[in-house]
């Protein structure tokens, strides 16, 4: 039996998927936007937190309510919260990460009326005590909307609780990218995908529970004779919801090792100290964590990061993976090259659309860059 | 030389000369500030200028350098140049120009003085965040943030004590950098100075309420300039006296900036600057007046919070509260608000691919508008500054087709 055949299942139809599973658990689903939405708290409050991508190329509703200059993935959203599509979630948490999603949230606010509507709006600026302190009292007033919209008490124990679940689940992800890095030709990328995206859908019990077996099996995955290791990569960007990629980059010789995606590896970076206070400690983590390009911690940082990141991975280059009309990351793209560049790393761009182009388009693009390095 | 039309001649605003020559030497001292030993500041437009005002630094404003570069139609080549150095061209086409500007010194004005220091407020947009960084990274100064919460659904007193808690950073902020003692006395005279500015930059606008209205939202785009960047200063309030009297003889002579106003409009967004002219012309000659926009009244809109006996403390919601920083019903209800102050018989809107924050949310507007008013719309695809994004044939059908709904509107 496919022991990833769970995680497929999920990200397949996350809607199908998060229904049954409420249905079972009793729990209910919030949808949360960007990977700053402060989950422990929804997961404290004893619902299911599941984060939304949109489903592609699907329907025309949100054209009656965005220009074609807004991104894919709020495109996406909207589209299928108007179809019904979303209509599963019993909430919807928009942390404030960039002008589209900042204007999703008006948007969904005003014509979508089924389920519970918050924003949390953390600061764009992460590097000052006061910045700090304001994470800290969003978090506070997060905790207060969820208790009321939900009607349940979120107590520092039921925090503490969460924190050491989350914790497990990013020290796991952790432990997949390390099992990858050392056999990036014998574990798939696609597979990989699969784990981490579902890890934002699955129920987080569930996947406590059914990650130890994922990655068992992945350590017994047969690593490729020596000498035969292709190109490693790494992917750099927002995120990448597009797994035939993979597959693309796999096919034309190179293999990834890492990413630096907010649905990947800055995702379950910074395990947060379960004593002291749950609320601060969780503030600081997202404080902390590997930054957004719509968040300011600092001039350089992104770039350096990303250079140590590329070295440390011993990745022969680099692959831009970027969502059209994502601006943060659009902006930050010249100045990653050019640090990149002057460490003598090369890469590539690779501007996504809802649709990607023809398969052999791609694979081409992919091959000459794999040639050139 | 052609006789000049005295029809014409007429309908100028005099004040044009004044504000052009203010405009001159405000740009001559900046360029010298090097050898006067003033230190020069690049801020936002929705950014507090009033701090830097109080300390003697020469406040520059790259979004207002932008729109002279749109304004000339020297925006494509300065696009294209940042795109070469990798920029996508879906970004904001100011930020595209002033970044490919500031490395050959090109545009209408040879350049901006370099900055000293640069202060950022993200009450307009993410993007200005991603282009002060960029800067600060070219030009090698330091970079302050005001990190001003988006207000979906209001004000809450946590955003009020982090944003205070900044005014005080970027007051340390600029004594680092300004090498000197922040002047809080100063601060107050400067704040009231501002107020009674952003008052008397309302009262102009509100001629406009009259028939005809004496001017236009094209006339706004052009008499903005000093309410942003020269907000704070004596200079600033005199011109604007000068212009609500002119605007005031107007209106007892019975002058309008468009002959025969049959139609009030509304604008909404940000102008298409390299194309006011043409833009002016297809309205005026269907009787057309843009009344009101949304986008010069932007910088009068925060006076609801101001008090001008405490204006360092009220500085966190006027700078916070500002009008893309609000969420899309709020604009709505604003928009509808004009629409009645003005009499506005239709609604103009500029979708700008260049700001999100400005365009994402328009549609819902129209909608609103619509259902509330049951006006005609209009719906301009186009950019501030990048003539690409711009087709004047079908922008022009388009045009013609609103001026008949209005008609039909008018007759029926």
């Amino acid at each position: 039996m496919d022991p990833l055949a769970e995680f497929r299942a999920a990200v397949a139809d996350p809607a199908s998927y998060v229904k049954s599973a409420t249905a079972k658990s009793g729990k209910k689903a919030v949808g949360t936007l960007c990977s700053y939405a402060p989950e422990e708290l929804i997961y404290a409050a004893g619902a299911h937190p599941v984060r939304l991508f949109g489903t592609s190329g699907a329907g025309r509703l949100a054209d009656r309510h965005l220009q074609s200059y807004c991104c894919s993935l709020v495109r996406g959203v909207l589209e299928d919260a108007l179809a019904g599509r979303s209509d599963y979630l019993s909430g919807v948490v928009f942390p404030h990460t960039c002008d589209s999603i900042q204007r999703l949230s008006d948007l969904w606010r005003l014509n979508v009326t089924k389920p519970f509507h918050i924003d949390a709006v953390l600061p764009v600026k992460l590097d000052t005590a006061s910045a700090r302190e304001y994470l800290l009292d969003v978090l506070r007033r997060f905790r207060s909307d969820l208790e009321r919209e939900l009607n349940v008490s979120i107590s520092d124990e039921k925090l503490r609780e969460a924190v050491s679940v989350y914790n497990r689940i990013r020290g796991m992800l952790a432990r997949l990218y390390e099992l990858r890095n050392g056999n990036p030709c014998g574990i798939r990328g696609r597979d990989v995908h699969a784990i981490v995206k579902a890890a934002t859908i699955l129920d987080r019990d569930r996947l406590l529970e059914i990650l130890p077996p994922a990655l068992k099996a992945l350590e017994d995955v047969h690593e490729c004779p020596a000498g035969s290791e292709s190109k490693r990569l790494l992917l750099a960007g927002g995120l990448c919801d597009h797994p035939e990629l993979y597959s693309f980059i796999e096919e034309a010789g190179g293999v990834v090792v890492w990413d630096d995606f907010c649905t990947g590896a800055r995702s379950f970076s910074g395990a947060i100290p379960v004593d002291g206070d749950p609320l601060a400690a969780i503030a600081a983590r997202y404080a902390e964590r590997p930054v957004c390009p719509a968040k300011h911690r600092g001039i350089r940082e992104r770039a350096e990061q990303l250079v140590r990141l590329a070295k440390e991975k011993n990745a022969r280059g680099v692959v831009f993976l970027l969502v059209k009309f994502c601006d943060p990351h659009a902006f930050d793209y010249p100045y990653l090259k050019k640090a990149l560049d002057g460490a003598g790393i090369p890469s590539m761009l690779f501007e996504m659309e809802d649709q990607l182009p023809a398969e052999g388009q791609l694979k081409t693009r992919f091959e000459a860059f794999l040639e050139m390095i | 030389m052609a006789e000049k039309d005295p029809e014409k001649e007429k309908r100028k605003i005099k004040a044009v000369a004044k504000m052009k020559e203010i405009m001159t030497t405000y740009y001559i001292d900046a360029k010298t500030a090097e050898q006067t030993g003033k230190k020069v500041a690049w801020i936002t437009s929705g950014g507090p200028v009033e701090p830097l005002i109080a300390m003697d630094i020469i406040p520059i404003y790259p979004e207002n350098h932008g729109a002279m570069i749109g304004a000339s139609k020297m925006g494509v080549d300065l696009c294209s140049k940042a795109e070469a150095m990798g920029y996508s061209s879906d970004l904001c086409s100011y930020a595209r120009s002033d970044i490919s500007c500031a490395t050959v010194n090109g545009g209408p004005i040879g350049g901006l003085p370099k900055p000293d220091m640069l202060v950022c407020c993200t009450n307009i947009c993410g993007t200005v965040l991603k282009w002060y960084e960029i800067q600060a990274r070219y030009f090698g100064c330091p970079l302050f943030i005001l990190d001003t919460p988006f207000c979906h659904t209001g004000f809450h007193d946590e955003m009020r004590r982090y944003v205070r808690k900044q005014l005080d950073e970027y007051v340390a902020f600029l004594e680092t950098a300004a090498g000197r003692r922040f002047d809080y006395d100063r601060l107050k005279e400067v704040g009231r100075l501002s107020i009674e500015g952003q008052r008397l930059w309302q009262a102009v606008l509100d001629t406009a309420a009259h028939r005809p209205a004496p001017l236009s939202a094209f006339d706004a785009f052009f008499h903005l300039a000093l309410i942003v960047t020269l907000r704070g200063q004596q200079q600033t309030i005199d011109y604007y006296k000068m212009l609500l009297a002119e605007m005031k003889e107007r209106i007892t002579a019975g002058i309008g900036a468009v002959p025969n106003e049959r139609y009030r409009l509304l604008w909404d967004n940000l102008p298409v600057w390299f194309r006011t002219k043409w833009l002016s012309e297809k309205f005026a000659a269907a009787g057309a007046c843009l009344v009101a926009d949304t986008y010069t009244s932007a910088w009068c809109g925060s006076l609801k919070y101001a008090d001008e006996n405490n204006f360092l403390e009220s500085m966190a919601e006027c700078y916070t509260r500002i009008y893309l920083n609000i969420g899309v019903d709020e604009m709505a209800g604003m928009v509808v608000g004009m629409i009645d102050k003005y009499a506005a018989d239709g609604l103009v809107m500029h979708s700008n691919r260049s700001c999100k924050p400005y365009s994402l949310g328009q549609y819902d507007i129209q909608r609103i508008v619509q259902e509330r008013r049951g006006i005609p719309t209009l719906m301009i695809e186009a950019d501030m500054v990048d003539e690409r994004s711009f087709a004047e044939g079908p922008t022009e059908t388009r045009i013609e087709a609103f001026i008949e709904m209005l008609k039909a509107r008018k007759a029926a």
